[in-house]
């Protein structure tokens, strides 16, 4: 479809236009209504790509001179338009794993994944927020009589990152979907549990879509309900407030007011501490900054099993770089990006679990936590 | 270590090209933080191996197109929360980008390690020169504290006279 620019000169080209416009009802953008318009006035006027030449042919014809204002309106409609359009895809029931959902939907979802999924999904009450609201995991499970070992990931600790819960809400898709023709994923679910915290700062993530889309912390006040928030992943007992943090609530690393001081903190803690015998890996997802962070934060002596940590580590990096080019960095944080304590990583190294590490998924900084919807797909499937 | 000056780091990069990766350019660099006073931008020297692209084309475009604006320019949230730019916003984004390069080197230690977040508000401000001129509150993000620091800076740019920014 293309727009043409006419100025009509005399009474007899105007006659034509209306003619024109009527006969073959084209779409008059300049002015409203044929009758409008007028010697020596603009008009603007849509036609539809297969009488484009027809047009042309007549204007010729009657000696009226036009110009191509826009020489593709398709191409210009999809340039305005948002792209997730163009590469939203129905799964699991219509959900759209390629945008940012907010709580609510998330939670719907939740429901969703465990009536469509019973045979292996089962939805878990871990805890309670500052602001009361339920925390749930999902356990992907397959039914055995094998003790299984454990692996527990959550996602958006930091209310900002929100790639992060994109991120676990996609796991969760892939494996369901997949588990009965892909080999790997149905070898995993045969000798391993996974444990899939989707939100764990519930109060924060809502707060990042309602009030202030950078926020960090959790909600809970401070100085008497002057300052809101601690930092969960500086509140974890892990040579708490020790270094890397901040003892001012109004710091966006503010550690609390003593280890596990939150509620959120100690949910996730409680649960894990129980059940650390048969958790082999913890992971929590952040973003951003392309690393994959392994114990400890808190000081460089390195952790007793380092070799094996970063062994795994490296090898994950090198999968993941393969998918789309994208790189991380690997090692452990005191070293590779800074101090900190209490972070729930160093915490589940320190009770036992073997496998500890902290994602920070895309980007570098380009967009950081404002990744754009069309990056959740690829940074999803690399870092699947 | 430089007794009684301060630390200097030499460096190598590889400058990518943010609107076409596979453009890039090797460059050394030398930063020297200095001892004492905070409150002094590092100094930097570098060389380019190569040479930047031109974008003279692409800057002319942009000139043009905002010195035939009937009003004024103004835009909130460059991205916004989805991370979404409405495409006629990625050269204000990335003058803004360049312009929050100068305000970083100028804020930088050996311990912080700053970012352009997020656009706030931008407006562009008249001016009978030929200089465009902008008025930008953005938001930039510390690693280390992980604070999200507002800054208000003025930038000026013009095709052939390149960016200058006011605090």
């Amino acid at each position: 479809d293309q727009v043409l620019h006419i100025v009509p000169e005399t009474f007899q080209q105007v006659q034509h236009l209306q003619h024109l416009c009527s006969t073959l009802l084209l779409d008059l953008w300049k002015p409203l209504l044929p009758e409008d318009i007028g010697a020596g006035e603009e008009v603007h006027i849509r036609v539809p790509a297969p009488l484009v030449q027809e047009v042309k042919d007549s204007l010729d014809q009657h000696l009226i001179s036009y110009k191509i204002l826009i020489p593709d309106v398709q191409k210009l409609v999809d340039e305005s338009m948002p792209r997730e359009r163009s590469t939203q895809r129905q799964e699991q029931g219509g959900y759209i794993y390629t945008k940012y959902h907010p709580m609510e939907e998330i939670d719907q979802w939740m429901t969703q994944i465990q009536k469509n999924n019973s045979e292996l999904v089962t939805q878990h009450y871990l805890g309670k927020t500052f602001e009361n609201r339920a925390m749930y995991y999902l356990q992907i499970s397959q039914p055995s009589n094998k003790a299984k070992k454990i692996i527990w990931m959550d996602c958006g600790i930091h209310a900002r990152e929100w790639i992060s819960p994109a991120f676990c809400q996609w796991f969760v898709k892939e494996i369901l979907q997949n588990y009965k023709s892909d080999p790997k994923i149905s070898r995993f679910l045969q000798n391993l549990d996974l444990y899939v915290l989707p939100v764990l700062n519930i109060d924060g993530y809502i707060y990042s879509w309602e009030k202030e889309r950078l926020w960090r912390k959790n909600r809970s006040p401070y100085m008497n309900g002057t300052c809101y928030g601690t930092d969960l992943n500086r509140n974890f007992n892990s040579s708490w407030g020790s270094i890397g943090v901040s003892y001012n609530c109004s710091s966006e690393i503010f550690c609390g007011s003593a280890p596990e001081s939150e509620p959120e903190t100690r949910a996730v803690a409680h649960f894990i501490e129980q059940k650390k015998s048969d958790i082999l890996c913890y992971l929590t997802i952040h973003s951003y900054g392309q690393y994959i962070l392994t114990p400890y934060g808190s000081t460089t002596k390195p952790p007793s099993n380092s070799e094996e940590l970063m062994n795994v580590a490296e090898k994950a990096a090198a999968a993941l770089m393969g998918k789309y080019g994208t790189s991380y960095k690997v090692g452990p944080t005191s070293l590779i990006l800074y101090n900190n304590s209490g972070s729930s990583r160093d915490w589940a190294h320190m009770i036992g679990i073997p496998f500890s590490y902290t994602f920070e998924l895309r980007d570098k900084g380009t967009h950081g936590f404002v990744l754009p919807v069309d990056q959740i797909e690829p940074t999803c499937e690399e870092t699947m | 270590d430089i007794g009684g000056i301060g630390r200097k780091y030499h460096l190598k990069v590889v400058l990518e090209d943010v609107l076409d990766q596979d453009s890039t350019v090797n460059c050394t660099a030398e930063v020297l933080y200095h001892l004492g006073n905070k409150n002094v931008a590092p100094d930097v020297q570098f060389t380019l191996e190569g040479e930047l692209k031109n974008t003279d084309e692409a800057d002319n475009i942009f000139y043009s197109r905002i010195k035939s604006l009937e009003e004024e320019l103004v835009a909130e949230n460059i991205p916004d929360s989805h991370g979404n730019m409405p495409p006629e916003m990625k050269p204000i984004h990335l003058l803004a980008w360049v312009a929050s390069g100068y305000v970083i080197w100028q804020n930088s230690t050996e311990n912080t390690m700053f970012q352009l977040a997020q656009i706030k508000h931008v407006k562009q401000v008249k001016r009978s020169d030929e200089y465009l001129e902008f008025d930008y509150t953005i938001l930039l993000h510390e690693m280390v504290t992980q604070e999200i620091i507002p800054w208000q800076m003025t930038v000026l740019w013009h095709p052939q006279h390149g960016v200058q920014v006011t605090q």
